[in-house]
């Protein structure tokens, strides 16, 4: 990739290389001088605020004790590691020990079973969130295209589409929560429940966005592009394949998007209620945990939330610029 | 004639609306010969458009029927390429994808890659695109764009060459060049086309018939006129051919006098 192409490289290096130096100020202080005045302008205000609200917990946090939170989440992460490092070198001296008493010694690696640490937990919601987010669209787009296609189809989905879409994934929590654990019966289950759960959360609202979208796109196929099908006697998959799919990608990611930034906020919650490992569950910890820190601890979880949220977002639109045909669309 | 290549038989079609059954084309009787060149003319909503679609396949007819080599047409194929009206090529594929699209449809099995690929080029260079075969519709121009429909519809190797209003949304100049074209790959390939118009020197220049239809609703062939000018026929030459301008009269006669439009 050339990062001369991205546009944030591009006015410092015209205003090195001395192109039009006053027009690259600009530039820059409307890129980056902007934007940092609001945030200090927001951390101002966070920090006057804070100040003045006391909880049972003591002082809600500022920007500073939020800082100092994050820190000690690293620092506590990396004492995690250590330990950790440490367990599995333990492990390897007794192996080690016992087979020089015994070659024929049955030998064990024990996983290490410490306590997740913050970023675990980052990464625990990522998984989730993925999958589910994955599983509903390998599900949804295919059947968007469907009943996009079939106006028959649609009548009769429709009204399911529109009764479902609106309900919030939490209601069907409990519904989900008691089919897996009726379901899902194994003596080694491969997924935790918890898991399942969240997932299937996050998939069932991940779906109707998706659906929506996409038929919305197959129906900007024109009647000329069916033509020209109709004359090739394309056959239905070269049809779809080749016409309605290029055709209805840029709908399609609209409703993806829409889909992953819900799934998101959703995943929080059912972490929460299912108390399956991730952020959601960490936030909730913390807020049972009571102690001094915990505001603090959940300020930093928060804007993390955040943080991976816009991230997210930002990842699917890089995928859609890259698979989308049209490059003149101004996607943001 | 013994050697009728397509034939349209009392042709007529009904369209339902919630009025009642809209009659656009009644008795409509036409046979073409193989490479012959048809023009179809008459003014705007007189169903020129409904015989096409007929003779594509995209509409059925209510009555009556159509005939290729003696089989009765009932759905689209290949072997009746329309050039239609607003190029309808496939935004997301270059000139030389659009074509490819219809030949990998078309020679399925029976060309190679390699075959497939030089027929493509074949084509594109027979309408001038060669030196923009890789750029997408949106990086060229209108012109350009029929091109590679032309192209598209030539690449499937039709027994018949449906036309609809290919030139009618370019500029008097690029059509002229168009036209020219046209003439060119039509006397080597002497393919059996139909084209529908509403200019009239087009219809003289490329015809060897010109089917002139009544008014709709319940429009049929008013009058047909053969243009019996020897090919290779040049615009500069024609345009004081006292025989040209009979035939130009003709049809100009027939559409603003016996078939003047009533605008409603």
């Amino acid at each position: 990739m050339n990062p001369l192409t991205w546009s944030f490289v591009e006015p410092f290096y015209k205003l090195i290389s001395g192109e039009d130096r006053k027009g690259q100020m600009k530039k820059i202080t409307q890129m980056l001088g902007l934007p940092m005045m609001g945030l200090l302008v927001f951390l101002l205000l966070w920090q006057g605020a804070s100040s003045s609200i006391n909880t049972s917990l003591g002082q809600f946090p500022g920007p500073v004790q939020t800082y100092q939170q994050f820190t000690n989440l690293v620092d506590e992460a990396q004492e995690e590691a250590v330990k950790e490092e440490r367990f599995y070198e333990r492990q390897e001296e007794r192996n080690a020990r016992k087979l020089e008493k015994n070659p024929e010694a049955e030998i064990k690696i024990r996983d290490y079973v410490g306590p997740p640490t913050f970023f675990d937990q980052i990464g625990r919601s990522l998984v989730t969130v993925m999958s589910g987010f994955i599983l509903a669209s390998l599900i949804a787009i295919p059947i968007g295209i469907v009943i996009g296609l079939n106006s028959n189809v649609y009548a009769a989905v429709n009204p399911l589409i529109q009764i479902f879409k609106p309900v919030s994934p939490l209601a069907w929590l409990p519904l989900v929560t008691m089919v897996v654990s009726a379901v899902y019966i194994s003596d080694d289950p491969m997924f935790d429940k918890a898991f399942l759960n969240s997932m299937f959360t996050v998939l069932l609202c991940c779906l109707w966005p998706t659906i929506i979208n996409t038929a919305a796109g197959v129906a900007t196929v024109t009647q000329d592009l069916k033509n020209v099908s109709q004359v090739l006697n394309l056959s239905w998959m070269t049809h779809v394949r080749k016409i309605v799919l290029p055709c209805s990608i840029p709908m399609m990611f609209t409703g993806l998007r829409i889909s992953l930034g819900i799934a998101w906020m959703v995943l929080i919650a059912a972490e929460m209620l299912a108390q399956n490992p991730g952020l959601g569950k960490f936030v909730w910890d913390e807020f049972q945990n009571g102690s001094s820190e915990s505001l603090g601890r959940i300020m930093v979880a928060v804007i993390v939330i955040g943080i991976v949220g816009f991230v997210l977002d930002r990842g699917m639109l890089m995928v859609q610029k890259a698979v989308s045909w049209d490059k003149s669309v101004a996607l943001r | 004639m013994s050697d009728v290549h397509l034939e349209l038989t009392q042709v007529g079609i009904e369209f339902p609306t919630p009025k009642g059954p809209f009659r656009a084309l009644r008795d409509v009787n036409l046979k073409i010969n193989q490479g012959e060149f048809i023009s179809l003319i008459g003014h705007s909503g007189c169903g020129k458009s409904t015989v096409l679609n007929i003779v594509a396949g995209l509409y059925e007819a209510t009555e009556g029927g159509v005939l290729l080599d003696g089989k009765e047409v009932r759905t689209p194929g290949p072997e009746r390429a329309v050039v239609f009206q607003n190029h309808s090529l496939l935004p997301w594929l270059s000139a030389y994808e659009n074509v490819e699209l219809a030949v990998d449809q078309v020679f399925k099995g029976s060309k190679t890659p390699a075959e497939k690929k030089e027929w493509i080029e074949h084509n594109l260079k027979l309408v001038h695109m060669d030196h923009a075969m890789h750029k997408r519709p949106d990086e060229i121009s209108g012109g350009m764009k029929q091109r590679v429909g032309i192209a598209r519809a030539l690449s499937m190797q039709p027994e018949v060459m449906l036309m609809d209003e290919p030139f009618g949304a370019l500029d008097a100049l690029t059509r002229a060049h168009l036209q020219d074209s046209l003439m060119e790959i039509q006397k080597d390939l002497n393919n059996t086309v139909i084209m529908i118009t509403h200019d009239v020197d087009e219809a003289v220049l490329l015809s060897d018939r010109i089917v002139m239809m009544t008014n709709g609703p319940a429009a049929t062939i008013g009058e047909i006129l053969h243009v019996d000018l020897p090919h290779p026929r040049d615009r500069l030459a024609l345009a004081d051919d006292p025989q040209y301008n009979h035939y130009r009269s003709e049809v100009l006669r027939f559409l603003y006098e016996k078939q003047r439009k009533v605008e409603h």
